[in-house]
């Protein structure tokens, strides 16, 4: 992770970084735990995956297979490329489900065409955009991962990717690369106006273009704790209903709370229409006829 | 590395194109290790699995019972779906070598890990 004064990237290549004491930090550091879990978190939500399938996942920096932990308990499949053997080997010693591969993503992904039904990244993207050899060209390794990538992945299925831009230029280094091999799609901020908590999140499609997800916002600096904790579609309505891990439908959710009133309220469908708004579904517009009560007939 | 990682690797050595694939798989210690069996998701890896690729990997692995295909109705089939499962998703592959058809360079697996990194003659860059 990269610390506030310097950039890991401006020390040296990333296999030299992420060597056995950086995969330490990553197994015991439990506030660096909470960032990457809450960022694959984040990411999943993103690439807005079809309810409850199993899918199989490619994760491009696996390292010590913390995202990948994220997604299995998701109950899917994945697997994860690293350019550090010290990080994939304490993945294997956290016994990360997911296969494992020692790979440059700038070399491009070894994969046959349409084998993924999606992909994360956490923090690693960056990396890309500086030359550690001498014969390194950072554009032309960005072109090559991103081609590869949009070959691997089925068609119409999304890429995202967390990373650390160092600045706009570089942003637009990477953004231009991922445009030029066919992706669609963009950068959603979280906490634009926050040091800490802001956070990039290429969102790139590979098939035709989609609306793309609202990048989340502080609201009050007391509330700040709460708003980074991301919503799934597990945590429906937390104001409304008090069950945590309700994911079934409305009327089974009826059912278990047992308090029919308070479901299709205006309060909940104008909740629910900013959670779709997140994950980046079209939404029409919150007017004063939003959740209004219809005739009987309806 | 899963047998269904394997059917989905392709060599990306610069030159190459679709004729690296599938990569020649050799093993010298394989493992077999239990995985929840979801069928929903053997399901759907059927249509994406290459049975040439397979029957030839299970062959180097000597595995016994093999499907030689998807059957008719294969989504309901548990039968054949656990079969699949257990080829796909249980049998490990810890030491062994990877070999591109087309270029023949071999990438080493140790301790279950692929090794695909590329020197700088073979990338595209």
């Amino acid at each position: 992770m990269a610390c506030r004064g310097r950039r890991p990237e401006h020390g040296g290549p990333p296999e030299l970084f992420y060597d056995q004491n950086e995969a330490r930090k990553y197994m015991r550091n439990s506030r660096m735990i909470d960032v990457q879990t809450k960022m694959t978190g984040r990411a999943l939500e993103l690439l807005d995956l079809p309810d409850e399938k199993p899918c199989f996942l490619l994760d491009i920096g696996c390292g010590t297979g913390l995202s990948g932990d994220y997604l299995s308990d998701e109950g899917h499949y994945w697997v994860g490329i690293d350019i550090s053997l010290a990080m994939l080997d304490a993945a294997l010693d956290r016994k990360a489900q997911g296969d494992l591969l020692l790979g440059d993503m700038g070399q491009g992904i070894p994969f046959k065409p349409g084998s993924f039904d999606g992909c994360i990244s956490i923090s690693a993207v960056q990396w890309l955009c500086n030359a550690n050899k001498k014969s390194d060209i950072p554009a032309k390794r960005l072109y090559c991962f991103f081609s590869s990538l949009y070959s691997v992945l089925v068609r119409g299925a999304r890429a995202v990717l967390q990373l650390y831009p160092e600045n706009s230029e570089q942003l637009e280094l990477i953004t231009t690369q991922a445009i030029r091999a066919g992706f669609t799609g963009g950068v959603v901020v979280d906490y634009p106006n926050s040091a800490k908590a802001k956070k990039f999140y290429l969102c790139l499609f590979s098939g035709p273009s989609t609306f793309l997800p609202k990048g989340l916002n502080e609201i009050k600096e007391e509330e700040e704790a709460k708003e980074s904790t991301f919503t799934n579609k597990s945590q429906a309505v937390p104001s409304i209903i008090s069950q945590p891990c309700l994911r079934h439908r409305v009327p089974y959710r009826i059912a278990r709370s047992g308090v029919v009133r308070k479901m299709k309220t205006r309060e909940w469908v104008l909740e629910k229409k900013e959670r779709r708004r997140r994950q980046g579904k079209e939404v029409r517009p919150d007017t004063q006829y939003t959740g209004r009560k219809r005739k009987p007939y309806f | 590395m899963k047998l269904l990682t394997h059917n989905l690797l392709s060599s990306h050595v610069r030159g190459v194109g679709p004729r690296g694939f599938p990569l020649r798989l050799e093993a010298t210690e394989v493992r077999v290790i239990p995985v929840e069996f979801n069928p929903d998701f053997v399901a759907r890896m059927i249509p994406k699995v290459e049975w040439a690729a397979l029957l030839e990997a299970a062959d180097h692995l000597r595995l016994a019972e093999v499907p030689k295909g998807p059957t008719q109705g294969y989504e309901q089939d548990e039968t054949f779906l656990r079969k699949m499962h257990h080829v796909l998703l249980e049998v490990e592959v810890v030491e062994g070598t990877l070999q591109c058809p087309e270029s023949g360079r071999v990438f080493p697996i140790t301790r279950g890990i692929p090794n695909m990194l590329l020197n700088e003659e073979e990338t595209e860059t």
